[in-house]
C-alpha cells in the first residue's frame, strides 16, 4: 500500500517535470508552482517512510522495461530509512529551489525542473529497486541527471570540464556495480536481488562481489582515491543541486553498500570490515584536512562531505568486524551512528550548501578571501548557517554530535574482540576519529568566521541582501532537521530500530526506550547522554547570568570604535584571510598537499605571494592514466588511415581469419 | 534522583562559582611568591569582577549580537561543565545528562563562540587569536577525550559518575596507563587554561596572546563574564584531573556526612594543585606558537599509548 503511493509521488515528480518542459522560460511558474509543489511531494514521502517502518516489506512489479523483465520494486526498512531522508531533506531544499533559480545564463528554469524532479524520482527508485535492471536503469538516470544539473551553466569552461569528470568517474563506478551484480547472481541468469539473496556465494565470490560494491559505490560516495570529482562538481552546481548531490545522493552509495554487504551477502569476512574501516578513516582524514586549507566556500563544504562519508565508511566497517564477531548488539550500535550520520550529514550539509547559495545570490562571490561581515546585512542566513555550523562540527546539543557520540561509544566498547591485533587497532582509530571531530569543528570556524563575521572584505557585499522568503522556508525547515535531531535521538533511535534489526539482526529501542529522555545505548552505568537537559543547563545558566547581572549590576552598553590594542589604523585587509586561517593546517599536514608557492623576497618592487593546493592523487593517479589511456588511443589510431582501400583490406583480411576459423 | 543527590549538586555549583576566582587568585599568588614578587590578595580576583560588573560595556560600532551573547553561552558552558564533574559526590542528578564526551563536546562549544566571537570584529588580532585557539584546540580536544577514554576503559564507562566511583575503589598503586594519560592530561591542560608554557595569562607582547587577545575587544559585564568562565575552566579541570587521578574523598550516594567531608578534602586538594600549577609555570618558559602543536602532539600521543597500554596489561 505505502509502496504504491511512493510510486505515485515518484510519477507525479516526474509529471512536475514533464510541466516544466513546457514551460521552459515561465520563471514564476516554474519558481512558485513546480518546486513547491515538488516540495510537498517530497514531504508526503518523508510521511509515507516513516510510517511504513512497522511492516516488514511490501513488493512491487510493475510491468515496464523490456519484454520478459518487469520492473521490481521492494520497500523495506532500509530503503525506508534513506527514502526518509530523500523526502525531507528535498522538501526544504525544493522550497529553497523556489526562491534560488532566477532568470539568467545556462539552461532555462523549465527544463531545470525537469532535470531536478527526476533526479528526486531517481534517487527515490534507487533505494526501492528490487533487481539489477532497474537498478542500473536508475542508478544511471540519477547520474545523467545530476551531471546535467551540474553543467546548468554550461558556458563555462570549468563547468564543463568539472560535469566531464564527474559523469566519467560516475560511469566507472556504475561499470564496478554492474560486475557486483553479476557476481552476485552466480552465474543462475536471474538477476532479481530476490535470487542474489538465495544464492550462497563461495567466499573467494563473496569477496569478489564486495570489493566490486566498494569501488563502484565508493565512486559514487567519493571514498580516496576515487574522490576527485566532488570538489569539482559540487561548487560547480547550482546551490540547491549541490545541496541535494552531497546531501542526499552521496547518501545513496551508502545505501548501496549497506545493501550489499549486510542483505544480498550474506556472510561477512573480518578483514572487509578492516579494509572498511582503512579506507574510510583515510577518506575521512584526506577530506578534513583538504577543507580546512581550502579557499572556496563551496569547495570547503564539498571536502568536508568527503569527510563524513569517510566517517560513515568506518563506521560501516565497524559494524562487519562486529557482525563477523557475532557482537550483534555492538553492530547494532555502530551501525546506528552510521544510519544517524546520515541523516544528520544530510540535514546540515544541505542547509549549509543551500546558505552559500544564499550568499552566492547576495554577493556573486564564492571566494572566501572576498566576503566577509554578512551576519550584518543578511542575519537570517547567518544565523541559522550558525546552528548548521555548530551541527556539522560535532557540537552538542545539535545533531552532528550525536552520531558522532554513538561512533565512539561504539569504539569504546570494542575491546573484547577476538582478535588481539584489531584489539590494538581501535583505540589508534578511536583517536584518529576524535582528532577528525576536532578538525572539523577547525573548519566550521574558518567557513562561519571568514563568510559573515568580520568586517567586509569588499566595499560591494554592504549591498548584499537577505534571504527571500522561500530560501527562508526552506532554511529553516532543514535548520529544524538540525535541531531536532540533535535534542530527540531516542525518539529516532526507536524509529529506524527496525533497520539494525533487518540487518545486523539487533536494534537499540529496549536499551534506549527505557530511559525516557536520557540517550541510553546500553546501560546507564556505561554511557547515557541527555540533549535535552544539555540544553536546558546551558541556557538555564545563560539566561540566569543575563537576569542576575541586569539585576545586581546595569545594563549599559556604549558603541565605540574598535580598540585592537589601540592599532589607529584598522581595515579590513588586516583580518585573517581564509589562507591565513588555513596556514596552520597546511603546515602540520604539509604532506597531504601538493604545494606551489611564490614567496616575495624583501627586495621586490611588487611583491606577490601565491600558494596553490594541489592533489596528490591527481597527479600519481589520474594523469598517468590519462596520459596512458591517451597513448593507447594513439596506437589503436594508427589503425585509422582514412583512406577506403585501407579499411577495405581490413575487411578483407578480417573475412579470410574468419574463414580460416570456419574452415578448422 | 534523592534529596540528598539534588542537595550535593546545588552544593557543587555554587562551590564552583564561589571558589573558581579564588583558585585563581591562589596561583597567581604563588606565581608571585615563587618569583619573588609580592602577591595580590587573595579576594583581588572577586575585586576585579566587582568592578568589571560595575563598568559599563565598550563593544566595537560593528560588532553584532553573536558578540554580546558569547560571553553568556561561555559561562554557561563552564557552569554546566563544573555542575557535571563529581567533585563532591557521585550522585549527582545532571550527571547522565552528559558523559566524558558531552564534557569535552561541551568544552569545544565554548570554544567554538570564544573564537567566533574574537573573529565578530574583524581586528587583526582578534582574528589572529582565533585561528591559534582554534589550533591548540584541535590538537588538545582529542588528546583530552583520549585521556578520558583511558578511564573509561577502566571503568567499562563513559559516566564521568561510574569513572570516578570504579578508580576510587581501587588500590592505591601506580598504574601505568594511567600515569601516561596524566602526564597528557597535565600538558593539555596547561594548553586548554592558556597557560606557559603554551599561552601566558600576563602577557603584555600582543603577538604572543592567545587567550588574552580573544577577549581584547570586550570590556566591562561582557568581560567579567569571560574572567569568570576561564576561572571555572580552570576549576573545572583541575577537578577533572582531580577526580581521574586522585578520586579518593569523593562521597558516593546516602552519605550525608561525606558529604561534609568531601567539602575540605577537595579544598585541600585544589590548593596542592593549584601550588604545583604556579611552579610548573615557573620552571617552564613560553613556547613559540610553532612549537606548541609539537607539545600538544606529544600529549596526544602520549594519551594514544596510555590507551593501547591499558587494552595491552589491563591496568
Amino acid at each position: 500500500m505505502h509502496l504504491d503511493w511512493i510510486l505515485l509521488i515518484v510519477a507525479a515528480w516526474l509529471l512536475l517535470g514533464v510541466v516544466g518542459v513546457f514551460a521552459l522560460r515561465r520563471l514564476t511558474l516554474v519558481a512558485k508552482v513546480l518546486f513547491p509543489v515538488g516540495g510537498a511531494f517530497g514531504l508526503a514521502l518523508f510521511g509515507l517512510a516513516a510510517s511504513s517502518f512497522r511492516f516488514s516489506h511490501e513488493i512491487a512489479v510493475l510491468p515496464v522495461g523490456l519484454p520478459g523483465l518487469p520492473f521490481h520494486f521492494r520497500l523495506d526498512s532500509l530503503s525506508a530509512f534513506f527514502l526518509m531522508v530523500i523526502g525531507c531533506v528535498s522538501a526544504g531544499v525544493s522550497a529553497f529551489a523556489a526562491g534560488y533559480f532566477r532568470k539568467g545564463e545556462g539552461t532555462p528554469p523549465g527544463l531545470l525542473a525537469f532535470e531536478y524532479h527526476l533526479f528526486l524520482a531517481s534517487m527515490t527508485l534507487v533505494v526501492l529497486a528490487d533487481d539489477a535492471y532497474v537498478f542500473m536503469v536508475v542508478w544511471e538516470t540519477m547520474a545523467l541527471s545530476s551531471f546535467f544539473l551540474v553543467t546548468a551553466n554550461h558556458r563555462i569552461v570549468e563547468i564543463q570540464r568539472a560535469g566531464y569528470l564527474y559523469l566519467l568517474i560516475a560511469h566507472v563506478g556504475a561499470i564496478g556495480i554492474l560486475l557486483c551484480f553479476g557476481v552476485l547472481q552466480a552465474n543462475s541468469g536471474d538477476y532479481t536481488f530476490a535470487n542474489m539473496r538465495a544464492q550462497d556465494l563461495a567466499p573467494f565470490w563473496a569477496a569478489m562481489a564486495f570489493l566490486l560494491a566498494l569501488f563502484g559505490f565508493g565512486a559514487k560516495a567519493g571514498i580516496v582515491p576515487l574522490h576527485v570529482w566532488l570538489p569539482e562538481a559540487h561548487p560547480a552546481a547550482p546551490s540547491p543541486v549541490s545541496a541535494l548531490m552531497s546531501g542526499v545522493m552521496l547518501k545513496t552509495a551508502i545505501y548501496g553498500v549497506l545493501r550489499v554487504c549486510f542483505d544480498l551477502l550474506h556472510l561477512q569476512v573480518w578483514w572487509w570490515g578492516l579494509l572498511l574501516l582503512v579506507v574510510g578513516l583515510a577518506t575521512a582524514l584526506f577530506g578534513v584536512v583538504f577543507a580546512a586549507a581550502q579557499v572556496d566556500m563551496k569547495r570547503l563544504l564539498a571536502y568536508s562531505s568527503i569527510e563524513n562519508i569517510g566517517l560513515m565508511f568506518a563506521g560501516i566497517g565497524l559494524t562487519v568486524l562486529f557482525s563477523t564477531y557475532g557482537m550483534r548488539p555492538m553492530a547494532a550500535l555502530a551501525l546506528t551512528a552510521v544510519l544517524y550520520h546520515v541523516a544528520s550529514h544530510a540535514f546540515f550539509k544541505s542547509l549549509l550548501f543551500v546558505g552559500t547559495g544564499a550568499v552566492l545570490h547576495a554577493t556573486g562571490e564564492r571566494n572566501l578571501g572576498k566576503l566577509g561581515g554578512l551576519i550584518r546585512y543578511m542575519p537570517w542566513v547567518a544565523w541559522i548557517t550558525l546552528i548548521g555550523v555548530l551541527a556539522s562540527a560535532g557540537l552538542p546539543p545539535l545533531a552532528g554530535f550525536v552520531s558522532e557520540w554513538l561512533l565512539l561509544q561504539s569504539f569504546l566498547f570494542s575491546p573484547g574482540l577476538p582478535s588481539p591485533f584489531l584489539d590494538m587497532l581501535i583505540p589508534v582509530v578511536a583517536a584518529l576519529i576524535a582528532l577528525i571531530a576536532a578538525l572539523a569543528g577547525y573548519t566550521m570556524v574558518k567557513f562561519f568566521g571568514i563568510i559573515f563575521l568580520g568586517q567586509p572584505r569588499e566595499a560591494k557585499l554592504a549591498q548584499a541582501h537577505d534571504a527571500s522568503g522561500w530560501e527562508r522556508i526552506g532554511m529553516l525547515w532543514l535548520v529544524g532537521g538540525c535541531i531536532a535531531l540533535g535534542l530527540l535521538p531516542v525518539d529516532f533511535i526507536a524509529l529506524i530500530d527496525p533497520v539494525t534489526r533487518s540487518l545486523v539482526g539487533a536494534g537499540l529501542r529496549d536499551a534506549v526506550g527505557a530511559h525516557g529522555w536520557l540517550l541510553v545505548p546500553v546501560a546507564i552505568e556505561r554511557a547515557s547522554y541527555g540533549p535535552a537537559i544539555f540544553l536546558l543547563g546551558v541556557g538555564a545558566s545563560f539566561a540566569l547570568a543575563f537576569l542576575l547581572v541586569r539585576l545586581f549590576y546595569h545594563g549599559r552598553l556604549r558603541r565605540a570604535a574598535p580598540w585592537d590594542c589601540g592599532h589607529p589604523w584598522q581595515n579590513a585587509r588586516m583580518q585573517d584571510t581564509a589562507e591565513g586561517f588555513g596556514q596552520p593546517i597546511r603546515q602540520i599536514f604539509e604532506p597531504f598537499f601538493r604545494m606551489e608557492r611564490e614567496l616575495p623576497t624583501p627586495f621586490d618592487a611588487a611583491p606577490r605571494y601565491h600558494v596553490s593546493l594541489g592533489d596528490h592523487f591527481w597527479h600519481w593517479l589520474y594523469l598517468p592514466l590519462a596520459a596512458s589511456v591517451e597513448r593507447l588511443a594513439r596506437l589503436i589510431g594508427l589503425l585509422q588511415q582514412g583512406r577506403i582501400a585501407v579499411y577495405l583490406l581490413y575487411s578483407f583480411l578480417t573475412l579470410i581469419a574468419l574463414l580460416m576459423v570456419v574452415k578448422q | 534522583m534523592t534529596e540528598l543527590g539534588v542537595l550535593s549538586q546545588l552544593l557543587e555549583i555554587a562551590l564552583a562559582l564561589l571558589l573558581a576566582p579564588l583558585l585563581s587568585a591562589w596561583v597567581n599568588q604563588w606565581r608571585a611568591w615563587l618569583q619573588n614578587k609580592s602577591a595580590p590578595g587573595l579576594l583581588q580576583q572577586y575585586r576585579t569582577l566587582h568592578k568589571l560588573f560595575h563598568k559599563e560595556s565598550v563593544i566595537a560600532e560593528h560588532a553584532s549580537r553573536l558578540f554580546r551573547s558569547a560571553p553568556y553561552i561561555i559561562f554557561g558552558c563552564m557552569a554546566l561543565a563544573s555542575a557535571i564533574v563529581p567533585t563532591l559526590s557521585t550522585d549527582l542528578p545532571l550527571s547522565p545528562a552528559a558523559d566524558a564526551i558531552a564534557l569535552v563536546g561541551l568544552f569545544a562549544v565554548a570554544r567554538v563562540f570564544i573564537s567566533l566571537a574574537a573573529m565578530d570584529v574583524g581586528t587583526s588580532f582578534g582574528t589572529l587569536a582565533a585561528r591559534r585557539e582554534m589550533l591548540v584546540g584541535f590538537l588538545a580536544e582529542p588528546a583530552l577525550l583520549m585521556v578520558l577514554f583511558s578511564a573509561s576503559l577502566i571503568s567499562k564507562s563513559t559516566s564521568l559518575t561510574t569513572i570516578v566511583e570504579t578508580l576510587a575503589q581501587r588500590d592505591l598503586a601506580i598504574y601505568p596507563s594511567l600515569a601516561l594519560a596524566g602526564v597528557a592530561f597535565s600538558m593539555v591542560s596547561l594548553a586548554e587554561n592558556a597557560r606557559v608554557p603554551v599561552d601566558n595569562p600576563t602577557t603584555h607582547l600582543e603577538l604572543t596572546m592567545i587567550h588574552e587577545a580573544l577577549i581584547l575587544e570586550y570590556s566591562g559585564r561582557h568581560l567579567a563574564l569571560l574572567e569568570w568562565a576561564a576561572s571555572l575552566k580552570l576549576f573545572a579541570y583541575s577537578c577533572i584531573g582531580l577526580a581521574l587521578f586522585f578520586p579518593w574523598g569523593v562521597a558516593e550516594a546516602d552519605a550525608p556526612l561525606a558529604l561534609l567531608l568531601a567539602v575540605p578534602v577537595l579544598i585541600l586538594k585544589l590548593a596542592i594543585g593549584g601550588a604545583l600549577l604556579a611552579l610548573l609555570e615557573t620552571l617552564s618558559a613560553k613556547m613559540r606558537i610553532f612549537r606548541v602543536p609539537e607539545f600538544l602532539a606529544t600529549a596526544f600521543l602520549l594519551a594514544v599509548i596510555g590507551m593501547l597500554v591499558n587494552i595491552l596489561v589491563g591496568g
